[in-house]
């Protein structure tokens, strides 16, 4: 049904097209001097049926559930929703959907099939009604289109305020997604915040979030200090940017001076390849191969290892970055002018002194950017860790030990129910907030750092 | 030419060499990573792409299977008749618990079977169907004969009824087009990507359909419309912002707004490409800029100069020819989203499902949630499932890359 | 001066940004005659031509003052449409910048948006004509769905000159269309404009005085953002008024 809907004004925005351009083209053929090809005469009338009847049919599709939903609360017999709390309220009403849908389980109240069958009819009136909507809207502007045509008429401009309308709309989809990721993050962390205080999260030392779901579950009470999980993030980040660094700057060192082009060709396709495989890879290579690894070779010299040290994620992410960082240091390197490498190897300096006393300080700005943004990757990286990282938040900078991140705690804690109601869901908003300001703050400075370096050469 | 220090040369020669066996170190280190990863992927996961599989005949009796009401006969005691029958060495109630060494699938392919053809009822029936994961793993030499019986998966009576029927010529290790073919199921020998495959289309499918549009329409309105105001100054911080927020986070948005506010259904393709689509967003506009950009300007000025409107000239001269950049960057962008996991794991596209999605809007899983599952399981034989997988991903990203490049190097216009 | 002119500008001032680029420049074009813009470089010549047919608008933070006519008309009131003023004053341009299209679409397109043939057929004598008169035809017959990219530079130009009549403009801007062509080449294109003179009012910037003294009727000397002096191109290249002229013409400054 919706989808007719959508075909309908298909077919209508198309026939406007064809009624326009053809009365267009007939007036032209009379002779008289159009202003806009007949095609524009045509465009204006599809734009016209297509826009509004798009409009129309998404706010519908927003709406119909929420105003369904009331007009069934309505029709339910007073008795039986008046006593409800919210929670219940919303069980009864899936329990009614799924009636709806044909999933009867025991045998249900007789008020609740009666319900279910005046959900099920509500559907259907409002599938036929939103059809009938469209129908009508497009009517109406396929006569409102074709009654604007004649030859004076500037449908070209017409057509074209339009489009830059929906291009305008286009780049503003970039402002609203900002917007939506700061909006959830901030409404799910407000609700957090005022089951947990504030002052506890930013400054407690210790992160179970495991709180009884059951009043007869033994659990501990629950506790959100994030500073364990932070500490856990920076150990691991450490870990894989002091990696990552000298390896990705050097190779970037060889690629741009000494490699030699046949070298460079194969290199830089290879490096490529390691930035395009997707992090889930990375994490299985971590557990499947590192972390075994790893343990072998520490038991060989008797040193005792946990299961899930953050050494095994920190080292994979690494891996990961090192094409991030050397295709950053590339680009900076080789945008420092010739002139200045010029300059060092006329003087007798060696190639080896040129890079080191001359390129790389030049480009040190380029290469901070991109180091950066690779710490604010590393912050942010999920799967690896998800993978290979700890569970258990604990206070300590032993890169031996295990430890957990902010995404792991935020994966985890959302795997599986996911109620808006209870602390340990909405703490993992809480933490993707901490981490979303976090991240931003290094990308603003690390684009900064990129920017003004980027600005001196050109 | 006079007062040179030849120590001091000598020194400064050998810092060059330094340098430079440090930096190819460096290479080679990120070289040999490569090729470690890939060579444990294929290791384990080429095993994965055969399944052992046996020839069995299944005597087929009517009082076993009732002729009116097939669906309810008692087909696993049909293929317990069936190992008894192939071992008649071993005492009865042995060789009937070895029925075990056939996949939970062979009861199911005996009803369909017969379900086809109901004169089948009284007679044998031949099928070749596949054993389970312990002895596939005996059969690709993963479970090690020499370990002590204590310590090994199957036990000696086990290996030597699975060698007499192998001895038989019973056994055979055909390719496993079921790994791609079957959903997900919980018996490894079972599980194949299928649900995955499809879940994986309807979302880059989604992702393209929205993303593609938006993404081309924001970039010509800032490349070639906006003002230079702060309105434009803020979309495009915003945009390079955007394209560097993790995609955790992207996941938190769509589970609070998608799945929470609007109602979308749960673990479903559609919502997945919709995270995904605002992911791929800011890359897909970055690239189009860009392929606008290398446009020449002579062009536009061309058609101004005729006498074309600043939408004509886009539309009809400068889009067609950034076209190739666009595409290369879209393909490029979609790639990145097919790797994605983080966000398709938050709105529950981790959901174990035993059948494809028949529309984007049914629960699914996707190539790489497909992934993070498996690597989770604890059978052994999907370990080397997870790592087959990932060559399957592997290979689509390869595609799709090589397809960049082609375009790149076919289209692309040298000005 | 007898005849009307085709184009008039009164008191024209162009800034950039916060840089004027021409001070109160007037300049009448006359139909059927061939005007050349003269004077080194960063003269403002160019800008001048660009204003004419309002090509300035696609620079941003570009303002037009001063009164431009055409036929009588300003170009810049309101409701003039910039897009249809295009098609009545048309340009080339100093690199010859054809599309990367076949030489059909090439010469086609200019017609196609301002709907000036009914039909094809209308459409392919429109495009025979331009090219003719372009004096390409001869060489291109036979290839037109070649691309027009694929041309030597002389040939190039000439279809983007092709391009810009077939949209039956009443005046041609030229801007230094023989800078980048090989002597042939360019005077080709000068025969060829000498003959467009006898529909259009063709005006023409050029830096080679030469190629002024033998193109255009009517010459007009910049001089740093002013139009130092403006007459018969005999008169300018033989008795200047102006000592600035003098010098130029003479090779002091340039």
């Amino acid at each position: 049904m919706t989808l007719a809907a959508f075909l309908l004004l298909f077919l209508a925005s198309l026939a406007g097209w064809a009624w326009n351009r053809r009365a267009a083209a007939a007036l032209w053929r009379g002779g008289a001097r159009l202003h806009s090809l007949p095609s524009y005469h045509g465009g204006t009338a599809a734009l016209a049926v297509a826009v509004p009847g798009l409009a129309l049919i998404l706010v519908w599709l927003a709406l119909q559930g929420a105003v369904i939903d009331w007009l069934l609360l309505a029709s339910l017999p007073e008795a039986a929703t008046a006593a409800l709390e919210p929670g219940a309220r919303a069980l009864l009403q899936s329990e009614i959907a799924s009636l709806a849908r044909g999933q009867v389980f025991g045998t249900p109240e007789p008020w609740k099939l009666a319900a279910a069958a005046h959900l099920v009819a509500l559907g259907q009136t409002s599938r036929a009604l939103l059809l009938g909507a469209v129908a009508l809207a497009s009517g109406l502007a396929l006569f409102a289109a074709h009654r604007r045509v004649a030859a004076a008429f500037r449908a070209r401009q017409n057509v074209e305020r339009i489009l830059l309308g929906l291009m305008i709309g286009c780049a503003l989809v970039a402002i609203f997604t900002t917007i939506g990721i700061v909006a959830s993050l901030a409404v799910e962390s407000a609700r957090f915040f005022s089951m947990v205080p504030v002052t506890e999260f930013l400054f407690g030392t210790a992160w179970e979030p495991q709180i009884p779901i059951r009043a007869d579950q033994v659990a501990g009470a629950g506790a959100f200090g994030w500073l364990p999980v932070i500490l856990g993030t920076v150990v691991i980040t450490a870990i894989a940017v002091g990696f990552a660094v000298p390896v990705g700057l050097l190779s970037a060192v060889y690629l741009n001076e000494f490699a030699s082009p046949r070298l460079r060709a194969v290199a830089k396709p290879l490096l490529e390849m390691l930035a395009g495989i997707p992090t889930v890879v990375y994490g299985f290579f971590a557990v499947l191969t590192v972390a075994p690894a790893l343990r072998g070779f520490a038991a060989g010299w008797g040193i005792e290892v946990a299961p899930n040290t953050a050494l095994v994620a920190g080292g994979v992410m690494g891996i990961m970055l090192i094409p991030f960082i050397a295709s950053f240091a590339d680009d900076a390197l080789a945008a420092v002018p010739r002139a200045l490498r010029d300059g060092s190897l006329a003087l007798g300096a060696t190639r080896a002194e040129t890079m080191t006393k001359v390129l790389i300080p030049a480009a040190i700005p380029g290469i901070a950017g991109g180091v950066l943004l690779a710490v604010s990757r590393a912050v942010g990286e999920t799967m690896i860790v998800v993978m290979a990282a700890g569970l258990i938040a604990r206070m300590t900078i032993n890169p031996l030990d295990s430890v957990t991140t902010v995404t792991v705690q935020i994966v985890t804690l959302l795997i599986g129910d996911t109620s808006f109601d209870n602390p340990k869901t909405l703490a993992a908003f809480a933490l993707g907030l901490m981490l979303f300001l976090v991240t931003l703050a290094i990308n603003v400075l690390a684009l900064r750092l990129v920017r003004k370096y980027r600005e001196i050469y050109d | 030419m006079a007062h040179f220090n030849p120590s001091l040369l000598r020194r400064r020669r050998r810092n060059e060499v330094v340098l430079r066996s440090l930096g190819f170190g460096a290479l080679a280190l990120a070289a040999l990573m490569l090729a470690l990863l890939v060579g444990s992927l294929v290791s384990t996961g080429w095993q994965a792409f055969t399944q052992t599989h046996i020839r069995m005949e299944f005597p087929v009796t009517a009082e076993r299977v009732k002729p009116d009401d097939i669906a309810k006969g008692n087909f696993r005691a049909l293929v317990q008749d069936a190992m008894q029958a192939a071992l008649p060495g071993l005492p009865a109630p042995e060789a009937r618990k070895l029925a075990a060494m056939l996949s939970n699938a062979a009861q199911f392919r005996l009803r369909d079977a017969v379900l086809a053809d109901p004169a089948l009822i009284g007679r044998t029936v031949t099928l070749t169907v596949p054993v389970s994961d312990p002895y596939d793993q005996l059969a690709k030499g993963q479970i090690d004969r020499a370990t002590p019986e204590a310590n090994r998966r199957l036990k000696d009576t086990e290996v030597a009824a699975f060698d007499t029927l192998a001895a038989e010529g019973r056994v055979s290790q055909p390719l496993n087009w079921a790994l791609l073919t079957n959903a997900d199921s919980r018996f490894p020998e079972l599980a194949g990507l299928r649900g995955a495959l499809v879940g994986s289309f309807y979302a880059l499918a989604t992702c393209f359909l929205l993303a593609f549009p938006l993404g081309i329409g924001a970039a010509i309105y800032l490349e070639e419309f906006a003002p230079k105001n702060r309105l434009s100054d803020i979309i495009e911080i915003n945009i390079n912002n955007l394209a560097a927020v993790p995609s955790v986070v992207f996941g938190l948005l769509a589970l609070a707004v998608f799945l929470g506010w609007f109602g979308m259904p749960r673990s479903s393709p559609f919502v997945g490409g919709l995270t995904l689509a605002l992911m791929t967003l800011p890359t897909i506009i970055i690239a189009t800029r860009a392929a606008l950009k290398a446009v020449p300007p002579s062009i536009r000025e061309a058609a101004l100069g005729i006498g074309a409107s600043r939408q004509q000239v886009v539309f009809h001269h400068v889009l067609p020819l950034a076209m190739p950049g666009i595409l290369t960057g879209t393909i490029i962008g979609l790639a990145q989203a097919l790797g994605e996991t983080a966000p398709l794991l938050l709105i529950g596209m981790n959901a174990f499902i035993t059948a494809s999605p028949a529309t984007p809007f049914d629960a699914s899983t996707a190539l790489p949630t497909q992934i993070f599952l498996w690597a989770d399981s604890p059978e052994r034989g999907f370990a080397a499932r997870t790592s087959a997988a990932i060559l399957v991903l592997l290979a689509f990203l390869a595609a799709m890359n090589a397809l960049a490049i082609f375009l790149r190097a076919r289209f692309e216009r040298k000005w | 001066m007898q005849t009307p002119s085709k184009i008039s500008a009164q008191g024209v001032n162009v800034h950039y940004g916060t840089t004027q680029a021409l001070k109160d420049v007037s300049v009448e074009i006359a139909p059927a005659t061939v005007t050349a813009f003269i004077g080194p470089s960063g003269c403002g010549k160019s800008t001048f031509l660009r204003c004419l047919n309002r090509m300035n608008d696609t620079i941003a933070g570009c303002r037009v003052q001063g009164r431009i006519t055409l036929d009588g008309q300003d170009i810049y009131a309101p409701s003039v449409d910039p897009v249809q003023l295009r098609a009545q004053v048309g340009m080339v341009f100093q690199k010859p910048n054809p599309f990367p299209k076949s030489i059909y679409e090439n010469v086609a397109y200019g017609p196609r948006i301002h709907g000036l043939a009914r039909g094809r057929v209308e459409l392919d004598e429109i495009v025979e004509k331009s090219l003719r008169r372009a004096a390409l035809w001869g060489e291109v017959k036979d290839r037109l769905d070649a691309p027009g990219t694929g041309l030597s530079g002389g040939q190039q130009q000439r279809l983007c000159i092709a391009r810009a009549i077939a949209t039956a403009p009443e005046v041609l801007l030229m801007d230094e269309p023989c800078s980048a062509l090989d002597p042939i080449a360019t005077a080709q294109v000068e025969e060829l404009i000498d003959e467009l003179r006898a529909t259009f009012a063709v005006v023409i910037v050029t830096h080679s005085m030469q190629q002024a003294a033998r193109v255009s009727q009517k010459t007009a000397f910049f001089h740093l953002g002013s139009l130092v002096e403006f007459g018969e191109t005999g008169q300018i290249f033989t008795t200047p008024r102006d000592p600035r002229t003098e010098s130029y013409i003479t090779g002091r400054i340039g």
